[in-house]
């Protein structure tokens, strides 16, 4: 008896096989990186004794329960929170010891002494939107953001790259271990003139 | 007599399909291992706000997440129309946030437990009251770094 070759099977429709397989994977597929704003929040344990904080290093943002904003005293919208923050930050009116030699603000005597001092306060209400209080806060971090990045420009002109950005390469695991060494040393020098003091009071039970 | 003979005819050969599939399985292969599914079901709307100044979470092992927001319409009779926390597939309580944070953190490997970052995942519409009461829970258990999970967006889209 003659022995019959096997026929060759048809792979012509393995592309449609597959076509639909990787069909099926790009409709499914939410290629996710979970991204946000980094918050510490404070310990529990009571503080003793409070340091004593002078009235006018307190920058105070409150968001009432209809979303509308109250920036030290005054009425603000949320486009002119960033600017007034930043003025606030980089006012530098201290003098002597702590007077602030990098701050091109206005060295007005009523507002901050100097950024180590400044600080942020933000309440909200209960009440209050998250999304605007994600957006309040995201502009009170542009506005420390923005500072970062004109004293790192200042700083290392040779970088090549804003705060920001080299924040993200040494936060980056596949940044060489090298590099990350590099950054450090500029990336805290940085964070020191501008540390990033922004408290939020604690929630009040009147309101 | 030529020794290049023109070919006749100025039918094109038909272009060879055999490595179509090879192509596409390795687009296959590059969402199938791109995929991550997601480990619990939503049961609650999730829409984040959007904000610009973020830093990513790399390192899936040291983040725990806690969801917030309404009811998704299918169980909105079941559980009303209040924002609410779901932990895991269920939903809870701000007081079962403390316990949640002390399981997950037992989950972990040792070297983790410190440096765990706890994602609030929470919808836009949602009370500031009830972020409040759960940043309360997690001071309690020195749960103290966190990540507001966003979308990538100026922060103009969150105010209407």
């Amino acid at each position: 008896m003659a022995k019959r070759a096997a026929p060759e099977v048809n792979a012509g429709s393995m592309a449609d096989i597959a076509f639909l397989l990787l069909i099926f994977f790009l409709v499914t597929t939410t290629i996710e990186t979970d991204s946000g704003i980094n918050r510490k929040l404070p310990p529990t344990d009571e503080i003793v004794d409070p340091p004593i904080i002078k009235e006018r290093n307190i920058f105070t943002v409150v968001v009432n329960k209809d979303n509308r904003l109250l920036v030290e005293e005054d009425i603000m919208e949320l486009s002119e929170l960033r600017q007034a923050a930043m003025d606030f930050l980089d006012n530098g009116g201290g003098t002597d010891e702590e007077a602030c030699n990098y701050c091109q603000g206005k060295k007005d005597p009523s507002s901050s002494d100097n950024p180590e001092k400044a600080i942020i306060s933000l309440k909200n209400d209960r009440e209050t939107s998250y999304k605007v209080y994600i957006a309040v806060q995201n502009e009170l971090v542009a506005a420390y953001n923005d500072l970062r990045d004109r004293e790192f420009a200042r700083l290392n002109p040779m970088a090549g790259l804003s705060y920001t950005e080299a924040q993200k390469r040494y936060n980056d695991p596949r940044t060489a271990s090298t590099e990350k060494a590099n950054l450090k040393p500029k990336l805290d020098e940085v964070k020191a003139m501008y540390p990033q003091k922004l408290s939020e009071a604690e929630p009040s039970k009147t309101n | 007599m030529s020794k290049f003979k023109k070919k006749k005819g100025g039918e094109l050969p038909a272009i060879s399909t055999a490595s179509l599939p090879d192509i596409v399985f390795m687009l296959l292969f590059f969402f199938m291992v791109a995929t991550v599914m997601r480990d619990s079901t939503l049961m609650i709307q999730n829409s984040l706000p959007a904000a610009d100044q973020i830093q990513k979470l790399d390192k899936k092992d040291r983040v725990m997440y806690i969801y917030a927001g309404k009811p998704s319409s299918r169980y909105a009779d079941k559980y009303g129309t209040q924002a609410r926390i779901q932990l895991n597939d269920k939903f809870a309580d701000v007081g079962d946030v403390a316990a949640f944070v002390l399981a997950e953190r037992a989950s972990k490997r040792q070297e983790l437990q410190n440096v765990l970052t706890t994602a609030l995942k929470v919808d836009g519409e949602t009370n500031m009251g009830l972020i409040t009461d759960i940043k309360q829970e997690l001071r309690k258990v020195n749960a103290l770094k966190i990540n507001y999970t966003t979308r990538v967006g100026d922060y103009t889209q969150n105010m209407n």
